[in-house]
């Protein structure tokens, strides 16, 4: 097969676009590694989950595509980004003396076995119980947003309650742990690609009188053992 | 015709693999925490795999409420990464060691 | 009628129980009469039980009582149960009427110490045990009131227990018993071993001793004497008597005259079915009285306390009770029992009214003269010397008389220690009497000394009232007067038995009631068969003997100073106390303490420290684990998730 048909093969085959997909995220994924600046790490970080979002096109959940796309991509990794601004840590890395000794070796060795016996184990054929889950069939009649649509809000109701709840948890969370006494730029507010404004109040008055100020100090002294005093 | 299965599944190993050690490698703690979510993004393509593959929907449910619980967590953890690391420059996650026994 | 038994034992322990519960708030003198009804109450029913059985025929004589069932163990069956016989009623009537009598002084006597309810506490439990003592049908049941009148005595010895001197005779006095209760247990063990039972009918009864071998009988009844010995304070066991004086003198009287020692002479009398058979034991037991009697007496001839003189001639006494027993004649052991039980505790408690007169002083040799200030005293004690001293014809001397005419009969060596110790007993009591009641008041220029009751390192130099914290009253150094009748008519009771004492066996006139009353109690008494003009003779001997004793004490010592005549052997008891500690109780005490460093300190504690040590060793050794780091924590965690992967990889089956 000459050079052309193999390209015309690569082009019309699935396996192009699972090549383009891998190929997009171990580049991703070995950029995150290995990027010196978190900055490129971030944007290596996009590049992957592009990647994985071009791989579930691939296999069918659209919606869920699309759904990496805008949460992780335009929302996560724009989160990173802004605490890699906020805390200064894009410029050069002072590298200071490492208190632990370096874990690599032992790092790469973990990861090294984990792929290996996760690749054994994926051959394994045993771990199929043929039981039927709650949810629809992937093939069939009807659009997979439908499908999915139907299988969360009928089938698995009561995760989806949960999840909201834990969400509203983590926003509480977020605009706790990060209240401040008097800084500005004190409150990121830390949302998702939800529409709640931030709640974080302006720094300065108005803070210690609320029923959270007990736990604000406690918990900033206590998590800033060198800080230069405020 | 599709890839086969099994070549997703060693993708995922691989992606899975690679966050691990990039989380025991790195010294940054927002590095670190961005190779637990290359970890997480493994672990979806893995799901989505088996949904195709056993021909089941819940696969994709899973991947959808992966996705949400990761969103929450990134939130939280930022929050307490930043609390920690105000104005600190090339913190480290060494830096915080005293609870220690 | 017999049922009254009950009450014997019953009535002292209710009084315990009310003065244990009451006491404090019956207050003296409420709670001293609470104790004086109850041993009266007692004294009462013994009477009644003892008309009931003098109304019987001889031969029926015995009943036996019982209360409920002890311990019915496998092969073991013990029984709490009373025995009515004419030995026990013997015991009973004089331990329960000499009770009373000592109640009543007790309370003139304690009065205004704050431990006067304590007191008859304990009064009213010594009454219960010994009870239980004398009427209890089988040996468990008895040697229940052996140790519980050792611990009274431990109680009451210790009663001033502030005192450190008090509080160490008290401990001695208790060991010293348990010394000899180890031989009282090891004899039940044999008992039990050979017959099966430790009832007093299936050890003693004829049955079951026909056919028993001499060893088993000897070793037996020889175990027996040595828990008689302990407690009956004979050589070498009676080096707690003298000391136990630190106790109140009511308690001396009681105690370590009347009952609590005579409990030893009533045990080898219980056992004489088993005596006959045990010839080797019938001379250790002669023996043994007979030194005892003669060694004490010799002791008391230089003792300076007016109650440690009357203990060692309790001693000597005792003495004269086991020679009578070794030699067989029961009875008239009881009988020289009976008699100094009067006498002694006369002496005692005409002894306690000079110590309370004189505001707590115990020296003679701080007295004198005492007679024109205390004529009812003198009078009482001077009736108690006399008997004692075996002058015709007070009680003492036809109990003495016929000892001795029985221990001619068993060998003229312990005859001849027997009227030695007469002549020294006369000796030392005239001593005693002279240097109390007549000659110099030497008292007026002695200093008041400190009482016992304040302790006398309590550094009140003797100006407090005893038993007080107030001043003391004038009356310390005011002339000494006759006590109250509480005091008093206890002493005039106890005088007229030791005055007529002697005509409950006189041995003419068929006036010898109690041999006919004890005599079928001890079928195996060795008859005395001396002739009579032998007897003349030796009735004769004893009473030159005692008399030149007598003269001599008395005129002796009209004067207080005759050092030659009281060597440092004798006033320090042959060195009995010293040669113990140095042989017994040293090494004992470098043992204990040697063993208390190793294995205590050592041993135990090193152990049980180490293991403390080697938890906090181990577990700051597993707290490295934690160094704060949080990529060791992941890498734990992704070490964690590959073993986790290994096993499912290499998992065989399903």
């Amino acid at each position: 097969m000459n050079l052309l048909a193999a390209t015309q093969l690569a082009v019309d085959s699935a396996w192009a676009v699972y090549a383009v997909g891998a190929l997009l995220v171990v580049a991703g994924a070995a950029g995150v590694v290995l990027q010196r600046n978190p900055v490129h790490c971030a944007l290596a970080l996009v590049t992957a989950i592009f990647g994985i979002a071009l791989l579930f096109v691939d296999q069918g959940a659209d919606f869920l595509a699309a759904v990496q796309i805008i949460v992780y991509a335009g929302a996560i990794v724009i989160l990173f980004l802004f605490v890699i601004m906020l805390l200064g840590v894009d410029r050069k890395e002072v590298r200071p003396p490492a208190k632990l000794r370096s874990l690599a070796p032992a790092g790469i060795v973990v990861g090294v076995v984990a792929v290996v016996e996760l690749l054994v184990l994926s051959q394994v054929h045993y771990w199929a119980t043929g039981y039927k889950g709650a949810a629809e069939a992937l093939n069939g009649p009807g659009e997979n947003v439908q499908k999915l649509g139907q299988s969360i809000f009928a089938s698995y109701l009561l995760p989806f309650e949960m999840t909201s709840v834990l969400l509203v948890i983590a926003v509480v969370a977020a605009v706790i742990l990060v209240r401040r006494n008097a800084q500005p730029g004190a409150s990121a507010g830390h949302k998702t690609a939800a529409s709640a404004r931030p709640v974080a109040k302006a720094p300065g008055a108005g803070q210690a009188t609320t029923a959270e100020a007990p736990d604000q100090p406690a918990a900033q002294q206590a998590h800033e053992p060198g800080a230069p005093g405020r | 015709m599709t890839v086969p299965g099994p070549w997703y599944l060693v993708l995922a190993a691989c992606l899975f693999g690679i966050g691990a050690t990039g989380l025991l490698v790195r010294r940054n703690i927002l590095v670190m925490y961005m190779c637990i979510e290359l970890m997480l993004n493994a672990v979806n393509l893995t799901f989505v795999t088996f949904s195709r593959m056993l021909n089941d929907l819940g696969g994709q449910d899973a991947v959808f409420f992966v996705l949400v619980v990761a969103a929450a967590e990134v939130v939280v953890g930022l929050g307490i990464i930043v609390a920690i690391y105000r104005r600190r420059s090339g913190a480290t996650a060494d830096d915080i060691s005293s609870l220690k026994g | 009628m017999v049922n009254a038994a009950y009450a014997i034992v019953a009535l002292p322990l209710i009084g315990f129980v009310i003065n244990l519960v009451l006491g404090r708030r019956l207050g003296e003198p409420t709670a001293g009469w609470v104790g004086t009804v109850a041993a009266g109450g007692s004294f009462v029913a013994t009477l009644v039980v003892w008309a009931h059985m003098l109304g019987q025929a001889t031969a029926h004589r015995t009943t036996d009582l019982t209360i409920f069932t002890w311990f019915p163990v496998a092969g073991l069956h013990v029984n709490a149960g009373l025995i009515v016989d004419p030995l026990s009623m013997t015991m009973a009537l004089f331990v329960t009427g000499v009770s009373t009598a000592i109640h009543m002084y007790s309370i003139g006597y304690m009065h205004r110490d704050p431990g006067f309810d304590r007191f008859f506490v304990y009064l009213n439990l010594f009454l219960f045990s010994m009870a239980v003592l004398v009427l209890a049908d089988n040996f468990l049941f008895s040697f229940l009131g052996w140790e519980g009148v050792g611990f009274c005595s431990y109680g009451l010895v210790g009663f001033w227990f502030q005192r450190e001197v008090a509080a160490v005779a008290a401990k001695k006095a208790f060991v010293t018993n348990r010394v000899g209760d180890t031989g009282f247990l090891l004899a039940m063990f044999l008992m039990f071993a050979h017959f099966g039972s430790l009832d007093y009918s299936a050890v003693l009864g004829p049955v079951a001793l026909h056919g028993i071998a001499g060893t088993t009988a000897t070793a037996i009844t020889l175990l027996l004497f040595l828990g008689a010995v302990g407690k009956s304070a004979q050589i070498p066991l009676f080096i707690w008597l003298p000391d136990a004086m630190e106790g109140p003198t009511p308690i001396s009287a009681l105690i370590h005259a009347a009952t609590m020692v005579t409990a030893g002479v009533y045990l080898m009398a219980r056992v004489a079915p088993m005596l006959q058979y045990a010839h080797a034991t019938a001379w250790v037991v002669a023996s043994v009285g007979a030194g005892t009697a003669l060694v004490a007496a010799t002791i008391a001839c230089s003792q300076d306390d007016i109650k440690k003189a009357l203990a060692y001639s309790t001693v000597s006494q005792l003495g004269y009770m086991f020679l009578a027993i070794g030699a067989g004649d029961y009875v008239d052991g009881l009988f020289h029992m009976l008699t100094h039980a009067f006498f002694k505790a006369l002496l005692f408690l005409s002894a306690g009214a000079v110590i309370h007169a004189l505001g707590d002083c115990q020296d003679m040799k701080l007295m004198g003269g005492l007679r024109k200030y205390l004529p009812l005293t003198t009078i009482v004690f001077g009736a108690g010397w006399l008997a004692i001293s075996g002058m015709p014809p007070f009680a003492g001397f036809w109990s003495k008389d016929a000892i001795l005419a029985s221990a001619w009969q068993m060998n003229k060596a312990l005859w001849a220690a027997g009227v030695l110790t007469a002549g020294l007993t006369a000796y030392y009591m005239s001593r005693q009497f002279a240097l109390v009641f007549s000659g110099q008041a030497r008292w007026r220029e002695a200093r008041p000394v400190a009482s016992p009751r304040t302790g006398g390192d309590h550094g009140t130099g003797g100006q407090e009232a005893p038993g007080t914290g107030l001043p003391a009253p004038a009356h310390a150094e005011a002339t000494p007067k006759d006590p109250s009748w509480v005091m008093a008519v206890p002493l005039v009771v106890l005088a007229v038995g030791a005055v007529l004492g002697g005509l409950i066996n006189l041995p003419f006139f068929h006036m010898d009631f109690l041999s006919k009353f004890l005599g079928p109690a001890f079928p195996t008494a060795t008859a005395v068969r001396v002739s009579s003009s032998t007897k003349f003779w030796l009735f004769w001997a004893t009473l030159a003997v005692a008399g030149t004793g007598l003269v001599l004490g008395l005129r002796t010592w009209q004067t207080a100073a005759h050092p030659r005549l009281e060597p440092r052997f004798l006033r320090r008891a042959w060195y009995v106390d010293d040669i113990l500690a140095a042989t017994v109780s040293g090494p004992m005490r470098a043992v204990a303490s040697g063993l208390a460093f190793v294995m205590d300190r050592k041993l135990v504690d090193g152990l049980v420290n180490g293991v403390a040590g080697s938890l906090a060793l181990s577990s700051r050794v597993v707290r490295r684990v934690q160094n704060g780091y949080v990529r060791t924590y992941a890498l734990g965690i992704g070490i964690g998730v590959v073993v986790l992967l290994t096993y499912l990889t290499f998992r065989t089956g399903s």
